[in-house]
């Protein structure tokens, strides 16, 4: 048997709300943080909708070193990590240095930063272009960010498997917390939405086109067309079980399965490798599928994959088996931080015995799922989260509320 | 249009705006022969001031950054560059 690892710590960065706080008073009631783009104009792309991080004033929350080499993402990774550490009553100068670790999950990297220093490049030349642009648009440059801040030194990396890297993330804390770090700081953080990010997001083919932000993204309901994309995410602070009681401290759950599975070849006629995923991390966790309370949705909002989604949901569970949800549906697809807030939002539920609702949707009957339409009132011991990466990823994590 | 002298205060200004100040240094205190990673400046943000000064300045420093460390071995090493162009 594995030591458990538990989750102390959480900060929250979201389309419908910045911070713990305001995000769970949103998203328990339902109020989405989808709309028209303003960061950039949008007219002239064919998707306009996405989910922007609101008020989010970098100068307010970090020193002005940082401010010149870093991208949107990564100052609101860095926050979300001082929120999250705040939240876990962890303070990092008191701990060895080699006893904590930053493992976080990214998709793309700064693209903003990027597309900047691009632009100067070809307009104005090589001497134009920021010392900082050499790690600012990196895949790891959050979690390489979040360990200097913080002074973590123990095992860091990155995790990039689109969507699904937000569990595999978490998975890979848990695995060096076994291996004896008391502490790693994972979960991700996005942010593409500049022009740069946004056609390479619309190169997908599975944005949404409609610009009504109410109707843009519509997961497992037959107008479902596409989804839209949002920036942001959640930082959580990782430990084992012995060391968060060791220093006392308030234990928001735990992570107690996981698996990750990959789709077999296109065409090949082979079953999706999802419900495997599922299968396999209810196997890790030592759980029964009658146990679970919850299922925190990849929700693609793309048809086929929502029907892909349903089948694993009703040979795993049956039908209308338990309780399906997709609070993403008021954030958009965040790419690698979609899955670790969702995971906040299963320990969230669990604390408030209250299921978030997937807003808008009219769900297809015949997808036989249980949608949460509505804030649904349910004790909440055991989630799952399913996350899925274009090309074939599939990750499951198993969430187990503090005893 | 480059300019023909380079003082502490066009080096604070450049500082600042490509890197940024540390929060516990002073920056028009007595600075000029603080390392300059005592003024929390490490390699690349020295990297990334000298881009700036060289654009600015019409000069090239590439070669000539082994003996800089402070900011009066920096001031000195943009006058001799400003000197010889």
């Amino acid at each position: 048997m594995s030591a458990p690892v538990v989750v102390t710590g959480i900060g929250v960065a979201a389309p419908n709300g910045l911070g713990t706080a305001e995000y769970w008073a949103a998203t328990r009631a339902g109020r989405s943080g989808l709309g028209r783009l303003t960061r950039f104009d949008p007219s002239g792309y064919r998707s306009t909708v996405a989910g922007e991080v609101p008020w989010f004033v970098a100068e307010d929350h970090l020193p002005s070193r940082l401010l010149p080499q870093t991208d949107r993402m990564t100052r609101l990774a860095l926050v979300a990590a001082d929120w999250a550490l705040a939240d876990a009553g962890v303070r990092p100068a008191d701990l060895p240095a080699f006893d904590m670790g930053v493992i976080t999950a990214a998709s793309s990297g700064g693209f903003e930063f990027g597309q900047g220093e691009l632009q100067a490049l070809w307009s104005k030349g090589g001497q134009h272009v920021s010392a900082y642009q050499s790690f600012a648009w990196f895949y790891a440059v959050n979690s390489g960010q979040v360990s200097i801040r913080n002074g973590m030194k123990g095992p860091s990396g990155v995790v990039v498997s689109d969507q699904a890297g937000g569990l595999d993330a978490i998975a890979q804390a848990r695995r060096q917390i076994r291996k004896g770090t008391p502490l790693i700081v994972s979960g991700g953080v996005d942010a593409t939405l500049c022009p740069w990010g946004w056609v390479a997001l619309m190169a997908s083919g599975d944005l949404s086109t409609a610009d009504d932000p109410s109707r843009a993204y519509l997961p497992f309901d037959r107008a479902a067309a596409g989804h839209v994309p949002g920036e942001g995410g959640a930082i959580l602070v990782l430990e084992s079980a012995e060391a968060a009681a060791a220093r006392g401290a308030r234990v928001h759950g735990a992570i107690t399965g996981y698996a990750a599975t990959f789709d077999p070849r296109p065409g090949s006629g082979g079953e999706p490798a999802l419900r495997k995923a599922i299968e396999l991390a209810l196997a890790d966790a030592g759980t029964d599928p009658g146990d679970v309370d919850v299922v925190f949705a990849d929700a693609s909002g793309t048809p086929a994959l929502d029907r892909v989604e349903a089948d694993a949901l009703r040979a795993v569970f049956g039908r209308d088996g338990v309780p399906v949800t997709a609070p993403k549906t008021m954030t958009g697809r965040l790419c690698s931080g979609a899955a670790p807030l969702d995971v906040a939002a299963a320990l969230l539920s669990m604390a408030d015995s209250v299921l978030p609702p997937t807003v808008g949707v009219e769900p297809a009957t015949e997808y036989g799922i249980d949608l949460v339409t509505e804030p649904r009132p349910a004790a909440v011991r055991t989630a799952v989260v399913v996350a899925r990466g274009r090309g074939g990823f599939n990750s499951v994590v198993v969430v187990r509320a503090a005893d | 249009m480059p300019h023909n002298d380079f003082t502490i205060e066009d080096l604070k200004r450049i500082l600042i705006a490509g890197a940024g100040a540390d929060e516990g240094v002073d920056l028009d205190g007595d600075i000029l022969d603080t390392d300059f990673t005592d003024l929390g400046y490490e390699s690349l943000a020295l990297l990334e001031t000298c881009g700036r000064i060289e654009r600015e300045f019409g000069i090239t420093l590439d070669e000539s950054l082994d003996g800089v460390t402070t900011p009066r071995t920096l001031i000195d090493l943009v006058h001799a560059e400003l000197a010889a162009r």
